[in-house]
């Protein structure tokens, strides 16, 4: 039986069209659709319920060698009040889960995961975390709301003196009152625009969400989906986990290897990651050329080989063309070449693109 | 939502119309808002051959695929190229936005009134 989030009420009475999801009910799109939901965020401003991600805490005097240990990136020379982006690995170097840790304190950090691989994760930090560390799954406490798009500060604006936001990208700010309600407002985002996910306690998060949505409606403000929050992230080039990343993926395959750290001494996975780069297969972004839309798991071909395979695809919503991911032999991973995608049994051409297929305008 | 009296409907949510010995084929407002923004159609051409109860028509959503399937076996005598670059008219109007006409008619697919079809998409 799926898990109500709390604003679940709400996504009914905004005519949300509600999906199972990581063991949560969520919208996948509302009235106005998966389309003009993309683009609300990408011209204007976009609210998604993310309460279902998972918030696992580390607090003790090794929190932080643990989690050097646990992750792939550096999180040493991070300040209090920094975000950073972590893939986990495993011993064979394929992918566990990809995060993002807020540093809240001297000895305290959030972790933000994946829904779907919470309980996974929670598993793994137990099992393989070493020294005084105490590791909370505090997922319960937490409501999660994603204000995603060019006038997401605008909105806020209304509700809070802008001074006391976060300003740069991946920092965060605890402790804010925002419509009577204490967030923790950070700087970042799955849409590949400006933005902010709002933490609170989840019996506040209906006050939270009636605000924002309120306050937005002036700068064109709409509630979003899942459609919408896959459609963003594709465009935007981002890897979502079980996708572009798997156990069976490393990080160099997925395009992650900016955030591994070999020259940390130790961390899981770094023994088998010394062999794996250059990965023999990478992730690379395509545009058809015929008409048609790939999904995942299409093969693809160079000259009748098989290369590799399509990991995401869609109709991309603000550049009105279809577009992939996938993962193909390096070798055969040339911007500009192009290749056939096996759609249905259908050949379609698809041109291999440089990613992201969508930046903002700074 | 809407289900026109005059129509005749599949309980895979295609509607169909009758005229002397051709019928039109499209799909049901209900489809359409199950699928969402429709933003690609792959149609056949005229003088295919279609097979009743086998798909003739991939939609795409921007998130699915669906199949269209014919209720009738028969060939392709005219189809709506204008959905080709704007699909999107099936979600716009639903019932003018025909996908293929089809002759020298067939196996027929048991259709139901507008009435059983509401009542089938309440049931869910």
């Amino acid at each position: 039986m799926e898990q109500k989030t709390p604003l679940y009420d709400l996504h009914l009475r905004l005519s949300g069209k509600m999906v199972p999801f990581a063991g949560y009910l969520l919208p996948v799109q509302y009235a106005t659709g998966v389309i003009a939901e993309h683009n609300a965020v990408r011209t204007a401003c976009g609210l998604f319920d993310v309460s279902h991600m998972g918030e696992i805490l580390f607090s003790g005097k090794d929190a932080l060698n643990a989690l050097q240990e646990l992750l792939c990136n550096d999180m040493s020379a991070m300040d209090i009040g920094r975000v950073r982006y972590s893939p986990i690995c495993n011993e064979q170097g394929g992918v566990v889960d990809d995060l993002v840790c807020c540093r809240m304190d001297e000895n305290r950090y959030l972790l933000v995961v994946n829904a779907a691989n919470k309980d996974k994760d929670f598993a793994w930090f137990k099992n393989y975390a070493r020294g005084d560390v105490k590791i909370e799954d505090i997922s319960d406490q937490y409501a999660q709301l994603a204000l995603q798009g060019p006038k997401a500060t605008d909105v806020l604006s209304k509700l809070i003196d802008v001074q006391k936001l976060p300003v740069k990208y991946y920092t965060f700010i605890d402790g804010l009152k925002i419509a009577g309600v204490d967030c923790l407002v950070s700087r970042t985002g799955y849409t590949g625009e400006l933005g902010y996910e709002l933490y609170c306690q989840p019996q506040k998060a209906l006050q939270l969400a009636e605000a924002l949505l309120q306050a937005g409606k002036e700068f064109g403000l709409i509630p979003c989906g899942l459609g919408a929050r896959d459609t963003l992230r594709l465009e935007a080039g981002m890897p979502l986990y079980g996708h572009e990343m798997s156990d069976a993926i490393t990080p160099y395959e997925a395009g992650l290897g900016l955030f591994v750290k070999m020259e940390k001494p130790y961390f899981i996975g770094k023994e088998a990651l010394l062999t794996k780069n250059p990965p023999a297969r990478i992730r690379i972004g395509l545009e058809l050329i015929d008409r048609g839309i790939a999904r995942e798991h299409n093969d693809i071909y160079k000259d009748e080989l098989l290369i590799g395979e399509t990991t995401s695809g869609t109709m991309a919503p603000y550049l009105s063309k279809a577009i992939a991911m996938a993962m193909v032999q390096k070798k055969y991973a040339v911007l500009g070449d192009v290749v056939d995608i096996d759609v249905r049994g259908k050949k379609l051409k698809a041109k291999i693109v440089e990613l992201p297929f969508y930046k903002r305008a700074k | 939502m809407s289900f026109p009296k005059e129509l005749r409907y599949t309980k895979t949510h295609e509607w169909v119309k009758s005229q002397d010995d051709s019928v039109t084929i499209g799909l049901t407002d209900f489809a359409q808002k199950e699928l969402g923004d429709i933003v690609f159609i792959d149609i056949p051409e005229v003088g295919d051959q279609v097979t009743a109860g086998v798909s003739f028509a991939d939609v795409e959503s921007v998130k699915a695929v669906s199949e269209v399937i014919s209720p009738v076996s028969g060939i392709v005598t005219e189809v709506n190229e204008d959905l080709v670059d704007a699909p999107e008219t099936i979600n716009e109007k639903p019932y003018e936005a025909w996908i293929i006409k089809v002759n020298e008619l067939g196996d027929m697919e048991e259709l139901i009134s507008a009435q059983e079809y509401e009542q089938l998409t309440k049931e869910g």
